[in-house]
């Protein structure tokens, strides 16, 4: 059996370190983040949970991160996997709050809105049913139509289930998908008996995924789990005789890791960029010592065939939205050889977003990667085979991600699977787009080289600011921007899916999703503004950020043009800006200012609010051409 | 070690075991220790320790085993049977 979470370092004295932590004065939070980030079983995911919650009690501490407070619903014990939730939680930064209803309650409480549930008020709601609750009533002696009808009554409930969560909280959901943990009856081709639980729970499962696409709705996949990890893994008959634990409390990380990834990948938390080492990571051998014709990779050898699948695995990544960048140790010609002759490389130099070979240490190397690509340390994935080069980007860079490498390239991919990093709850065009957005930077910075001035330069790029209000379309992005960007972000909100949801709906409410295209190509959505009407004449700025990547192309001020007409537009006299520090955010201080708004008030910790008469302003000239669409 | 009958190294792996479920340092067993003598040992973290068990010693305790066990020195006769 493979052991959870065994992408994750073993922290030698991890035991000891949290005793030490239990009796600490002060914030625990962030060495509390470093212990969950390390491979451990369920007592030692308990023994954490429980520790974090003695410290740091009811309230959530502030991390910079949306806290969650997440309900946990169904007719079997589930206690046991809260703990896993949380710390799963924790390891990412995010703070869990959960709730489970009272043994079998879950659809009074739904219904009751003085209920425990109501009064909690989650922000998300995971179904977690039990695969016997789903098919009470079924047995071998059920016909073909009787079948048919069980499962469209089972549907509809769960969806009943959905949309009361929603309308009743606001809340997104999740559904654990249902854990098939019956013996067959007939066996090879048991979907041929109607009423055999086994063959209904796969047919659920499959009904469960379509409902969950028209819903809107995000899947917990503990069936596929299961199918890759067996289903003895995940559950013991005898337990849950005993006690009606369908998931053994064994697996409760494991569990708490596919929900916590979910709650991410929704926060627009997810990693983002995977930073791979070449030496014995991306083929074998080291090109400076064997040249690029002696290194291990390609059709002919298992191990060099192992390579070409990590390559194969990284690239499909970088398909669906991953960016690709290396670090290597390595002098720079000698590195791009085998990118440029070798015939069995798959990667590409073009799919290579940042490419440092050079003898820095890898932690300024991951830094400046992370720089030049614009994203922050907290969405890189570091990837080396080298567990001196892994420690020491664990210990300078804590937020990167590192797994630990499988000595055999055939079973990286799995384990990167495994490891979630990636988790995303759909695709975007951007995703799908973003190895060519940053093939297109190279080019804009070409031009910027050869500009002799900088209006040369922005003459020279064409922008073009295509603008919409919020839209389903644009929904994950704006959510993923909202809750990663921390530097050009004047207040730091960070508003979940749901809220930006109620926000298309809010009359009073502005939500401004802003692309800039130039003549290299679509740089996507890199601005967001929301606008809420306070007072009759007055629009408040809730949110005002941007991507970094666009600074100094005279965005600012073509988005303010663009605020200040909308606002006109629904009889708004007077923008209202508000600036809240932080400690990653001191760039744009005086961002209104700049654009001209009056300072109001500026108080002790660095909050301001600042003001812009429309009725005496006029649009600020810029070389961007501003349309909606 | 008589008082252990020979199984320092069962009470040992399981001392570790009990430290963690019960989140203390100082758990001291003994053959007649029984859920009524730990505070906190309540049938939830009595499947804690069963499954540690289960995965620490590479075993499968059935229901019958698990249902006859009165103390720790019935744990530590069932475990020594399969191991």
């Amino acid at each position: 059996m493979l052991k959870p979470l065994r992408w994750l370092p073993e922290i030698p004295d991890w035991r000891a370190q949290l005793r030490a932590l239990a009796r600490r004065d002060g914030d625990i939070w962030p060495d509390a983040v470093r212990l969950a980030n390390a491979r451990m079983d369920f007592l030692a995911t308990n023994a954490l949970d429980e520790t974090v919650r003695r410290r740091c009690g009811a309230a959530p501490p502030a991390t910079g991160t949306k806290p969650i407070r997440l309900a946990i619903l169904g007719a079997s014990t589930l206690a046991h996997l809260h703990a896993g939730i949380r710390v799963a939680g924790l390891r990412r930064n995010i703070p869990v709050t959960t709730y489970e209803n009272d043994y079998g309650q879950y659809w009074q409480e739904l219904l009751d809105a003085r209920s425990a549930l109501h009064a909690f008020a989650p922000d998300a709601v995971l179904f977690a049913f039990d695969a016997r609750h789903l098919t009470q009533g079924l047995s071998a002696a059920t016909d073909a139509a009787g079948a048919n009808e069980a499962l469209a009554e089972t549907l509809d409930r769960i969806r009943r289930c959905w949309r009361m969560a929603r309308e009743a909280f606001g809340a997104f959901i999740l559904q654990q998908t249902v854990l098939d943990v019956f013996p067959t009856l007939l066996g090879n081709n048991e979907h041929r008996l109607p009423g055999s639980r086994s063959a209904f729970v796969a047919r659920l499962n499959a009904a469960l995924r379509d409902a969950a696409e028209e819903d809107g709705v995000d899947l917990v996949a503990l069936d596929e789990a299961a199918r890759r990890e067996g289903i003895g893994t995940w559950h013991d008959p005898a337990l849950w005789h005993r006690s009606k634990q369908e998931v053994t409390p064994a697996q409760s990380p494991a569990y708490g890791e596919l929900v916590a990834r979910l709650i991410a990948a929704r926060q627009g938390r997810s990693y983002k960029c995977l930073v791979l080492d070449l030496d014995n990571t991306l083929w074998g051998g080291v090109v400076g010592d064997d040249g690029w014709e002696g290194i291990v990779l390609g059709q002919g050898t298992p191990l060099g065939e192992g390579f070409v699948a990590v390559q194969e695995y990284a690239r499909e990544l970088a398909r669906r939205g991953v960016i690709l960048a290396v670090s290597s140790k390595n002098d720079a010609a000698n590195a791009l050889e085998p990118f440029d002759k070798h015939p069995d490389m798959l990667l590409r130099r073009g799919d290579i977003a940042s490419f440092r070979a050079d003898w820095n240490d890898k932690a300024a190397n991951i830094r400046a990667i992370a720089d030049e690509l614009n994203i922050g340390l907290d969405a890189l994935v570091f990837l080396d085979d080298n567990p001196f080069e892994r420690h020491l980007v664990r210990s300078e860079l804590p937020m990167v991600a590192v797994p630990e490498v499988p000595d055999d390239p055939a079973l990286v991919p799995q384990l990167l699977a495994d490891a979630g990093y990636f988790e995303s709850v759909g695709i975007t065009q951007d995703d799908r787009e973003r190895g060519a957005q940053y093939q297109e930077n190279r080019a804009r910075e070409q031009l910027r080289a050869a500009s002799t001035d900088l209006e040369t330069y922005l003459r020279g790029l064409e922008m073009r600011m295509l603008w919409r209000r919020f839209d389903p379309v644009g929904r994950q992005r704006i959510v993923q921007l909202i809750n990663k960007t921390n530097q050009f972000n004047l207040t730091t909100r960070r508003h979940g899916d749901e809220d930006v949801a109620r926000m298309m709906e809010d009359p009073d409410t502005i939500g401004l999703q802003i692309r800039l295209l130039d003549r290299f190509g679509d740089n996507g959505i890199i601005a967001i503004v929301i606008g809420r009407r306070a007072a009759p004449h007055d629009l408040t700025l809730d949110t005002w950020l941007m991507s970094c990547r666009v600074l100094g192309r005279q965005v600012e001020a073509a988005t303010l043009n663009l605020v200040a007409a909308q606002a006109q537009a629904m009889g708004a006299k007077r923008l209202i800006g508000e600036y809240l520090p932080t400690q990653k955010n001191g760039m744009v201080r005086d961002h209104y200012e700049k654009l001209g708004f009056a300072t109001v008030l500026r108080d002790e910790n660095g909050r301001s609010l600042a003001m812009l008469d429309l009725s005496t302003f006029s649009p600020i000239p810029t070389f961007i051409d501003v349309t909606e669409g | 070690m008589n008082a252990l009958n020979g199984h320092a190294d069962i009470y040992a792996a399981l001392t570790e075991i009990f430290n963690d479920v019960f989140m203390r340092d100082d758990m001291q067993l003994t053959p007649t220790l029984s859920a009524r003598d730990v505070p906190g040992w309540d049938s939830f973290k009595q499947i804690e320790i069963m499954v540690s068990v289960e995965e620490r010693f590479g075993i499968k305790l059935t229901t019958k085993e698990i249902d006859s066990l009165q103390n720790v020195g019935d744990l530590v006769a069932v475990i020594a049977g399969k191991t």
